[in-house]
């Protein structure tokens, strides 16, 4: 059954010159924690303003739990937790107010739904007194989740919430959605950190208002048949632009140290590339066939999908 | 209802926490009342008098010594030829010249008509007509004192009454303006930037995704400045008894249920703002200029509305400060009934419910814009 289903939305802003969403279908699965994976401007916030009722889709519909979020608008908002982008509390409120004041808005009241969010608020309990203007990052993001959770809804929509974090928050952060996951909550979350991938039950790759690919991480990757080399050299900026004018180049980008290169004929003429790079007077370098990760994926689809156009 | 206290509990965090607006919203009516009482004040008190006397009998010196013991002048300069008298304008030493002829007493005993000369500085017009009318009272007393005895003829004898102000204090004025001031400002300023700071903070958007329905926003956001703007006009209204001395001449039971219909008055308007702009600077702006001035100028406390030209006169109606102003000078300085202010309560009332269903009718229930 599924918790989320988003059929052929398309939303443009500023009178149609704007195209945020374009054509977009998508299923999430009860009790799922998906994955919106995509750049900045790639259209994930613009689609959960759209299932939270904030915005309304030109064309194609949408429900969430079974709910039309036009039609039945206000059941809808009786039962998401949303947690926007941008951190959307009071801040000259302390943490204890603010959570009580969210539950007292959507009916209910802290003990009530305290097991929610105990392991969670345990975390920034010592803290409660203090003002949600003057915590950390990953404490204010622990606090929105809180917030979103106190109400005990059936679907939960995290825009971003790792965005500005440090890694170690994120990480405890992703294991507290799996153990929210665990309760049965769906979980829609987007996030433009493709390392963060790994952690949801299905993804969606966004880009320009386009859905590149739906699946779980692994068939995504395992899609990708491309043949990649990982070059490595001293001089890594005059290395990659090296690699991009070579005539067998079909794409090449940095990763870190490395570049990610895929030639037009596959891995046959490797030779000839080291060959081309030792003229070139590059020291040090290193040629071996790596196996594509999400990056290079995502990569590959976006150029796909903007050549198809 | 649990939710409704919920937020005004913490409408009143956020104001409590916030150190500016808790000084604008105690600090301002304190500020402008003691300034209006005490320091920018309309009433002509102590006008330093220059004397230009050709005669120098005792008829003159009663004069002079009647004007400077009169709490409006005070004699500062005693001149000797005509020249004299621009210079000490020019200087600006004096307010008003007072110049006697030759042989005053002797003419005046001998019923001949004497003319006595007072020049004024009129580069402030209000101030010259002021000191002139004092000056001109203080010697027409003395006339009449002089003639007592004789038997005129054919004589108007004038007695004038100040109604409603017989001190011809200026607080009568400036209180009720005050009042009026104040809460355009605090009601339709606070409100509005309260409301837009939500949409700027995202909090809005929470608020959106939630089961309370956005009238109750616009309720719950409201019902505190309301309580707040109330408490300034007790403020304002205690000030105006125990410090300046003024009276409540009419009922303050329906002084204050007035004042509350004028307070929900900006209250709409506020909300009005803002559900029309996005950012505080904006609503703050709107709020100021578009709010403030026309309420400064067609109010009438500062300036005559009579005295307008036919559209501004015309246009002064819009204000609704113009009306609340209208009502408390009748109930506190004339201490009128109910009946007398029905029409301006009716035309305040009306223009409630027209911003009122105005701003309901616009607010969004999403981010679309």
């Amino acid at each position: 059954m599924s918790s989320i289903s988003i059929n052929n939305i398309t939303k443009t802003y500023e009178k149609g010159k704007v195209l945020a969403l374009d054509n977009i279908s998508l299923e999430v699965k009860s009790g799922e924690l998906f994955g919106l994976i995509g750049p900045d401007g790639a259209g994930k916030t613009t689609l959960f303003r759209i299932l939270t009722t904030l915005l309304v889709a030109d064309k194609g519909q949408a429900t969430v739990a079974g709910l039309d979020v036009v039609k039945n608008l206000w059941d809808i908002r009786k039962i998401v937790g949303y947690m926007p982008g941008k951190f959307s509390l009071y801040q000259d409120l302390s943490i204890e107010e603010n959570l009580n004041f969210f539950a007292t808005v959507f009916n209910t009241t802290v003990e009530e739904n305290f097991h929610l969010i105990e392991d969670i608020y345990v975390q920034i309990e010592p803290f409660k007194k203090r003002l949600a203007g003057k915590l950390s990052g990953g404490m204010k993001q622990k606090l929105a989740l809180c917030c979103a959770l106190i109400h005990q809804p059936k679907v939960l929509f995290l825009d971003e919430p790792t965005t500005g974090v440090d890694p170690v928050s994120r990480k405890e952060f992703w294991d507290m959605l799996d153990r929210l996951k665990e309760r049965g909550i769906t979980i829609l979350v987007s996030t433009p950190y493709m390392d963060e991938a790994s952690r949801c039950d299905r993804i969606a790759l966004i880009q320009k208002g386009k859905i590149l690919d739906i699946d779980t991480l692994e068939n995504i990757i395992s899609k990708n048949t491309q043949l990649l080399l990982a070059v490595k050299g001293e001089e890594r900026f005059r290395l990659l632009n090296d690699i991009r004018a070579y005539e067998d180049t079909l794409t090449c980008f940095a990763f870190g140290e490395e570049n990610h290169v895929v030639l037009k004929s596959g891995t046959e003429k490797v030779d000839f590339l080291s060959k081309y790079l030792a003229d070139k007077k590059h020291k040090g370098v290193e040629i071996k066939p790596i196996e594509p990760n999400i990056e290079d994926t995502f990569i590959k689809l976006m150029l796909e999908s903007e050549n198809a156009q | 209802m649990k939710v409704f206290f919920a937020f005004v509990k913490k409408e009143f965090w956020h104001v409590i926490r916030d150190k500016r607006s808790l000084i604008i919203l105690i600090g301002l009516p304190i500020v402008m009342m003691l300034l209006f009482g005490f320091a920018l004040t309309s009433e002509v008190k102590n006008s330093n008098i220059a004397i230009l006397d050709f005669s120098k009998d005792a008829a003159t010196k009663t004069l002079v010594d009647r004007i400077d013991q009169s709490q409006y002048f005070t004699v500062n300069k005693y001149l000797h030829s005509e020249n004299e008298i621009e210079g000490v304008f020019r200087k600006g030493e004096v307010r008003l010249v007072l110049i006697f002829p030759q042989n005053f007493e002797n003419d005046l005993s001998k019923d001949k008509k004497k003319q006595v000369r007072l020049v004024a500085d009129a580069s402030d017009p209000n101030t010259a007509n002021i000191t002139i009318n004092y000056a001109s009272a203080i010697i027409r007393d003395y006339q009449n004192e002089v003639n007592e005895n004789k038997k005129l003829p054919y004589a108007i004898e004038m007695e004038t009454r100040m109604l409603y102000n017989p001190q011809l204090k200026s607080s009568y004025n400036f209180v009720p303006g005050v009042m009026t001031l104040i809460m355009m400002l605090l009601g339709a300023m606070m409100t509005s930037v309260s409301i837009v700071k939500e949409k700027e903070m995202g909090t809005m958007e929470i608020l959106l995704v939630s089961p309370m329905k956005p009238i109750m926003v616009l309720i719950s956001k409201a019902v505190p400045y309301m309580v707040l703007c109330f408490l300034d006009i007790i403020l304002i209204l205690l000030m105006a008894v125990y410090i300046l001395d003024m009276p409540i001449q009419g009922s303050l039971v329906l002084l204050l249920a007035e004042s509350l219909l004028f307070i929900i008055t900006t209250l709409s308007l506020g909300l009005l703002i803002s559900v029309n702009v996005n950012s505080q600077q904006v609503a703050m702006f709107i709020s100021l200029v578009a709010l403030l001035m026309p309420s400064l100028i067609f109010s009438g406390f500062m300036f005559p509305i009579e005295n307008m030209p036919l559209p501004l006169q015309v246009m002064s109606n819009l204000i609704p400060t113009k009306w609340y102003y209208s009502i408390v000078k009748a109930i506190m300085v004339k201490g009128l009934a109910f009946e007398y202010v029905v029409k301006q309560t009716l035309i305040l009332v009306a223009m409630t419910v027209f911003f009122l269903t105005v701003a309901i009718k616009k607010f969004k229930i999403n981010l679309e814009v």
